[in-house]
């Protein structure tokens, strides 16, 4: 009888597992013992982390996106379709077709929300979708004078990109000469310009010396795209002549359709196992998670090593023993030039390595390696 | 403690990114007005930033508490 696997979501977290399984059931595969299934919704694969560069035109888009099946190991089955409904009862997922399963990975990613805040979709730029960072690749490049002001919302996916953003921002417009007529102003939603303390720390001095402006306990309630004004929370209004926002995210319309997840669809799950809560079978990896920790690449990468493992040791009748200890890793550009990194897990804070040309090149080559990441060899 | 009825609870020990003050923001975005969210946090800077925001966003605390390195603490969604 053959053990049907089924990953849901073909995004890093998606293909990094099932890569991964293929790589180490090719045996199985072959005799039919194991079926690895990858469901994507796209034929294209692109890396997320790229919508930062190609909203500075240092690479165009192209750089960025594989064909889906370039990525995907020749003993995964792989197969387009969009999935609508997860039903953990019957063991069973369902788009144009429907595919039973014994274990599910669930990895539907999350989803930038430009309709979470009225006006948000009409009046700001944004550099989390594809379209977004090309949009704003060709308005920043145009830009001559004015006001660019940063919203940030909850949750959201890769945490330092905002501050990222901020600090690019101000090097790109140094570099052309016209950052003495362009103000550039960042908003938080809590009492610091990061949730992490070490890494507010790392990025105040630089915006005090380098008079990129901040405001924090912002709160986007409202914009008004006509009067190019953003309403917070206490009622008051910031003018802007661009504004780029970080919209709030949810999970994947079919968790959200299907029941299983919490009111903004991500999914309850076990943060050392990545099982869906009272479900033994699906694991839940990447954004998809309810947990408290980044939703970024990395933390996919991570979480891949010890959940594959496991399932492993379930296929052939070993224990489960591999735990997710919590790690990330995360770059922070300082500039278009140099950079920092930070390293956490749930026992161990982050602290902002020495900010240097050699991290920022660090980073530069591993959007190469990305795919090495992705086809499960690295 | 006991006569406060806790909506939703976030385990957030452990969490260094976002972190606790984080989930917090976006548990109670999700809320009603009257609804209950507690977090749970091993971060000592829990107990002075999650207050902090909550009188600044016109939210109640419900309760803080502390046990050794873990805080747990309640907001009353007020509006």
């Amino acid at each position: 009888m053959t053990k049907k696997i089924v990953i849901l979501g073909a995004g890093s977290a998606g293909t990094m597992v099932a890569n991964r399984l293929a790589r180490q059931l090719g045996d199985e595969i072959k005799k039919r013992e194991v079926e690895v299934t990858l469901i994507s919704n796209t034929e294209k694969h692109i890396y997320q982390p790229g919508y930062l560069f190609i909203a500075f035109n240092e690479k165009p888009s192209e750089h960025f996106i594989r064909k889906q099946e370039a990525l995907v190991h020749r003993h995964v089955n792989l197969v387009y379709d969009d999935v609508e409904k997860i039903d953990v009862e019957k063991k069973m997922v369902k788009g144009k077709k429907q595919y039973q399963y014994d274990y599910l990975v669930v990895a539907t990613g999350s989803h930038p929300d430009l309709d979470s805040v009225p006006g948000l979709r009409e009046g700001a730029h944004n550099f989390y979708t594809l379209d977004g960072a090309e949009r704003l690749r060709d308005d920043l490049a145009a830009m001559e004078k004015g006001k660019i002001l940063i919203t940030i919302d909850v949750p959201h996916k890769c945490p330092a990109a905002p501050l990222e953003l901020a600090l690019m921002l101000d090097d790109y417009y140094r570099k052309n000469g016209r950052r003495k007529d362009i103000e550039i102003k960042y908003s938080y939603p809590i009492g610091r310009i990061h949730s992490l303390v070490p890494v507010a720390e790392w990025a105040l001095p630089q915006f005090e010396k380098r008079d990129i402006k901040y405001e924090t306990f912002f709160n986007l309630e409202e914009v008004d795209p006509k009067r190019k004004v953003a309403i917070t929370m206490d009622g008051s209004e910031h003018h802007y002549d661009m504004l780029i926002t970080i919209p709030a995210h949810t999970g994947a319309k079919a968790v959200l359709d299907s029941g299983i997840g919490d009111e903004s669809g991500f999914i309850p799950t076990n943060r050392t196992t990545l099982k869906m809560i009272d479900q033994d079978d699906v694991y839940v990896i990447g954004d998809a998670t309810n947990l408290p920790i980044s939703k970024a690449g990395s933390t996919a990468h991570y979480q891949s090593e010890s959940l594959v493992a496991n399932i492993i040791s379930r296929l052939t009748g070993r224990p489960e023993t591999a735990v997710y200890n919590g790690k990330v890793a995360c770059f922070l550009e300082n500039s278009l030039e140099d950079a920092s990194m930070i390293t956490f897990d749930y026992n161990n804070p982050p602290q902002p390595a020495e900010t240097s040309d050699l991290l920022h090149w660090f980073k530069a080559v591993y959007n190469e390696l990305y795919w090495l990441n992705a086809k499960g060899i690295l | 403690m006991s006569e406060v009825q806790v909506t939703k609870s976030i385990d957030a020990r452990g969490a260094y990114c976002p972190g606790p003050l984080m989930e917090l923001v976006k548990g109670i975005k999700t809320a009603q007005v009257g609804d209950v969210v507690e977090v749970l946090s091993t971060d000592k800077g829990s107990a002075v930033d999650i207050p902090e925001w909550v009188n600044k966003m016109g939210h109640e605390i419900a309760y803080l508490e502390n046990e050794g390195d873990e805080f747990k603490i309640a907001v009353k969604k007020a509006k």
